[in-house]
């Protein structure tokens, strides 16, 4: 059974600065034909050559869902990363050829909701201007509540507020402007859906005050994707294919798989999705779970493993691969 | 009387829990019959919580199908609102006004018999809720109310399986397949191959 | 393409027939001489020319008379299509599917021309020539799924995903092997499927769930299932049970070939791109014993099959009464000659 869907040649159209940190990018179709339809949420992976190394992270898609003719992403530059967000910055120009995988959305909108209420910090306002889009096409109700570090980091705010007025609402971490939170979640008339997209703290945060004032678990929506952690590098036995790797520092176990030629199985490369989810066959040592995916229970067996951001420290580990 | 055990089924079938206080801005609680004492034991259970709890709760109770009323002991609890209805049909417009006026941050509990619980949860779905943020816990009778897939007629506190539609006639058997939206379990014709061989009606639900 | 349609009924006169071209390629189920519940599911990737998988969404000479067909059922019981009401886009991506496959797949039956969301539909067969704007329900005489799936063969459901399920909300069901869409709009995964016997044990709905959340827009995948029906009847359904189920007791020795049809399931399931929710087309294939078994190799194999079928699941699937009956007729075609793995007939 393969989920495989095509991949999407496209072309490097334009670049964007849009402050000191974020660059915007849009891609077309080298062929020309319009974009494949995608939903508000969706991500896609990009495949990187980053001078041999291959590299694949997953964006957001922020553009409109009903523009076929093209896919925007942004991206925020991360010194510290291991470098697809770098290469993103440093190397990629308008005419460069690169790989789009499929859209896949693991942080759709409750179709059902009476109202949408999206909170967003940074970077993750992302995925939220492309599902505003397509609320407003569909006459969805939304309200935004945007926090950025400062005005100069606040990006897409002045475009947001042109296109959507008072539904959005911005704050300023250098100007002491919090979101009133239990005020917000008080208000909410019922069938309400909260989505949450940022930093891990803002996420905590506002999963817990939700849980709190007494939101269901199933109306509180986050997306969150893990950046693979740089660590120590280390030694894997693939059994199925019978080969030996080594993963480097700034390499994640699951590229190191692909980089030795075998095949797995992938959706966001972030820890969330479950897809790439691997029997671990032997394990003397101690894996690092870095996921979001396996349940504690299943982490402290030992016997899976999420190669897209998990790593391991120790003398063995053989995987079913 | 405690919660019913019942014996496992498919995966349709409702399950029930045990009542328990969650944080809440306004706890809306409906029950008939011998649910009473599922809410007696959520407040007593609530502990410390219990005072805030009733200081914001808004209770609608109704007798059992099987004539249990424990009005009084749901009176005593001292919730901030209190109405005791006749039946639940007489209850249902109240019930939509209280949700269609309720913010998130409601808590919706559900004690008593499956038709109450499965009437009042898809007022609450109706309104918003997703089903599985409604708590339910059974209590008493566990006659059935049944749909007929034929005519789509919906027969009360089924006691016998089969059982004659109270709307086309037919005899039908009772599956546990159960549909929340419609609130009520599926009949199916008994004799549809064989017309006229109906075996007798056996007392199943009580 | 020389497609002709047949003017046949699938009620009353029971006219329906199969052509030999049909019958040689009738989605035969069985790849080997016994059967038990699995996944069973492969990419639906176009297949040989002349097969049902030769196209994403096959026409066949069926067409027109199952399109009388569910006019008919619809206007008995508007309640076999409904679709709640968070569910129109994915309506309008399945008609833009349905309609992009069809268009592409059979030029010289059905057209489609767009300019932005100004959409213009030609359906040749059925003499339809609509234009409407795409994801404004005001412009169809119905909404999006009813109108295009009046036009294509077989049942349609549509699938929301949210809280790692899959929840039944829409549908169009009027070719069914007993199931109420009715009854069943709003369930969940496991328990729309929960009336199945042996398969949630086996793991089956486990499995098949996990895949189906993570299945992706241009990698649609198909499986089978399959059952048996008196008479050609497209709408089996459990809203008519006592009008059919009387058939069931009707069946003799000297009946059982022209009465008894393998009824086959082409499920396709497809991730939809702007609602994220999944669209999974039930097109029923029915053929006569007596056609069925002109084929050798399917008649030896599909004896075994049916004779060594656990209770069980020919209780479910309705035809433990009259399956000594069956058994017996399909005898006299199992030579107990091995059968070649795969389901194509063996070359002539």
């Amino acid at each position: 059974m393969s989920v495989g869907a095509p991949k999407i040649p496209v072309t490097v159209a334009e670049v964007t600065e849009v402050n000191d940190l974020i660059k915007r990018f849009r891609f077309v179709r080298r062929d020309g034909g319009p974009m494949p339809p995608f939903s508000g949420g969706a991500h896609v992976v990009v495949e990187m050559d980053d001078h041999g190394t291959r590299r694949m992270n997953p964006y957001s898609l922020m553009g409109d869902p009903a523009d076929s003719t093209g896919y925007c992403i942004s991206v925020r530059r991360d010194e510290a990363g291991r470098g697809g967000s770098l290469y993103m910055h440093h190397h990629v120009r308008p005419g460069m050829q690169m790989v789009l995988g499929a859209p896949v959305n693991l942080f759709a909108l409750d179709a059902r909701a009476r109202e949408h209420l999206l909170i967003a910090g940074g970077i993750g306002i992302t995925p939220f201007i492309a599902q505003m889009a397509q609320l407003e096409a569909l006459g969805g109700r939304f309200e935004l509540h945007y926090a950025a570090r400062n005005r100069a980091l606040g990006a897409y705010m002045p475009a947001l507020r042109a296109a959507y007025g008072d539904r959005v609402h911005t704050y300023f971490d250098d100007e002491r402007q919090l979101i009133d939170l239990p005020a917000l979640l008080a208000g909410q008339p019922l069938g309400t859906h909260l989505y949450v997209c940022g930093p891990k703290g803002m996420i905590g945060w506002v999963r817990a005050s939700a849980e709190a004032a007494g939101w269901p678990r199933a109306t509180v929506h986050h997306e969150e994707f893990l950046a693979p952690p740089v660590g120590v590098p280390f030694t894997v036995d693939l059994a199925a294919s019978g080969k030996v790797i080594t993963v480097g520092a700034s390499q994640s176990l699951l590229e190191a798989i692909e980089a030795a030629g075998v095949e797995a199985p992938y959706l966001c490369r972030g820890g969330a999705c479950g897809q790439c989810e691997t029997a671990v066959l032997a394990c003397d040592g101690h894996i690092q779970h870095n996921d979001h995916w396996l349940t504690d229970d299943q982490k402290a067996s030992g016997t899976r493993i999420m190669p897209c951001v998990s790593r391991f420290e120790g003398r063995t580990l053989v995987l079913d691969r | 009387m405690t919660k019913t055990d019942f014996p496992p089924s498919i995966r349709s079938r409702p399950v029930y829990g045990e009542l328990a206080y969650r944080p809440g801005s306004l706890h809306l609680m409906v029950a008939d019959g011998e649910g009473a004492n599922a809410l007696v034991d959520l407040v007593a259970r609530a502990g410390a919580e219990a005072p805030g709890l009733l200081a914001r709760a808004h209770i609608i109770y109704m007798p059992g199908p099987n004539g249990t009323d424990l009005s009084a002991v749901v009176q005593a609890l001292g919730a901030a609102q209190f109405h005791r209805s006749p039946s639940y049909a007489s209850a249902e417009l109240r019930l939509r006004k209280v949700l269609a006026d309720a913010r998130m941050g409601l808590q919706v509990y559900l004690a008593g018999t499956e038709g109450l619980i499965g009437q009042a949860q898809r007022e609450a779905m109706a309104a918003g809720l997703p089903h599985d943020a409604v708590q339910t816990e059974h209590r008493g009778a566990t006659v059935r109310r049944v749909q007929c897939v034929h005519c789509k007629g919906i027969t009360e506190n089924v006691r016998t399986d089969p059982f004659v539609c109270a709307h086309c006639g037919l005899t039908l058997f009772v599956r546990d397949h159960y549909s929340r939206r419609l609130a009520a379990f599926q009949g199916v014709n008994i004799d549809a191959e064989d017309p006229g061989k109906v075996p007798p009606l056996v007392e199943r639900f009580t | 393409m020389g497609l002709t349609f047949n003017t046949e009924t699938f009620r009353g006169d029971f006219t329906f027939h199969n052509s030999p071209a049909a019958i040689r390629r009738f989605p035969f189920p069985f790849d080997r001489d016994d059967y038990m519940y699995s996944v069973n599911m492969e990419p639906h990737v176009p297949g040989p020319k002349g097969t049902v998988f030769e196209h994403n969404f096959d026409v066949d000479e069926h067409y027109l008379s199952e399109m009388r067909d569910r006019a008919l059922v619809l206007a008995e019981d508007p309640l076999r299509c409904q679709s709640l009401p968070h569910m129109t886009l994915a309506g309008w991506d399945l008609l833009e599917l349905i309609m992009e496959s069809k268009a592409r797949d059979y030029p010289d039956l059905f057209e489609l021309h767009k300019n932005g969301n100004r959409w213009h539909w030609i359906n040749r067969p059925m003499q339809i020539d609509q234009s409407f704007t795409f994801l404004d329900e005001t412009t169809l005489p119905y909404g999006p799924m009813e109108y295009i799936t009046r036009q294509a063969q077989g049942d349609f459901t549509l699938q929301d995903q949210r809280d790692d399920n899959l929840w039944i909300e829409a549908g169009m069901v009027t070719t069914q092997a007993d199931w109420s869409l009715d009854f069943d709009i709003g369930m969940g995964f496991h328990e729309w499927h929960a009336p199945v016997p042996k398969a949630h044990e086996l793991g089956v709905f486990d499995r098949a769930l996990k895949f189906l959340l993570k299945l992706q827009h241009g990698a649609p995948v198909r499986r089978f299932n399959w059952t048996m029906t008196v008479d050609p009847l497209l709408d089996t359904s459990p809203e008519n049970y006592p009008v059919w189920g009387p058939t069931r007791a009707m069946i003799t020795p000297g009946n059982v070939g022209s009465r008894m049809h393998l009824r086959v399931e082409l499920q396709t399931l497809h991730r939809l791109p702007r609602s994220n929710a999944i669209a999974f087309p039930i097109r029923c294939y029915l053929i006569r014993f007596d056609e069925l078994v002109t084929i050798p190799k399917w008649g030896r194999r599909l004896h075994r099959v049916i004779r060594d079928l656990p209770v069980e699941l020919a209780t479910y699937k309705g035809f433990e009464r009259n399956r000594a009956t069956m058994v017996d007729y399909l005898a006299r075609f199992d030579d107990g000659a091995p059968t070649s793995p795969g389901w194509m007939p063996d070359p002539e």
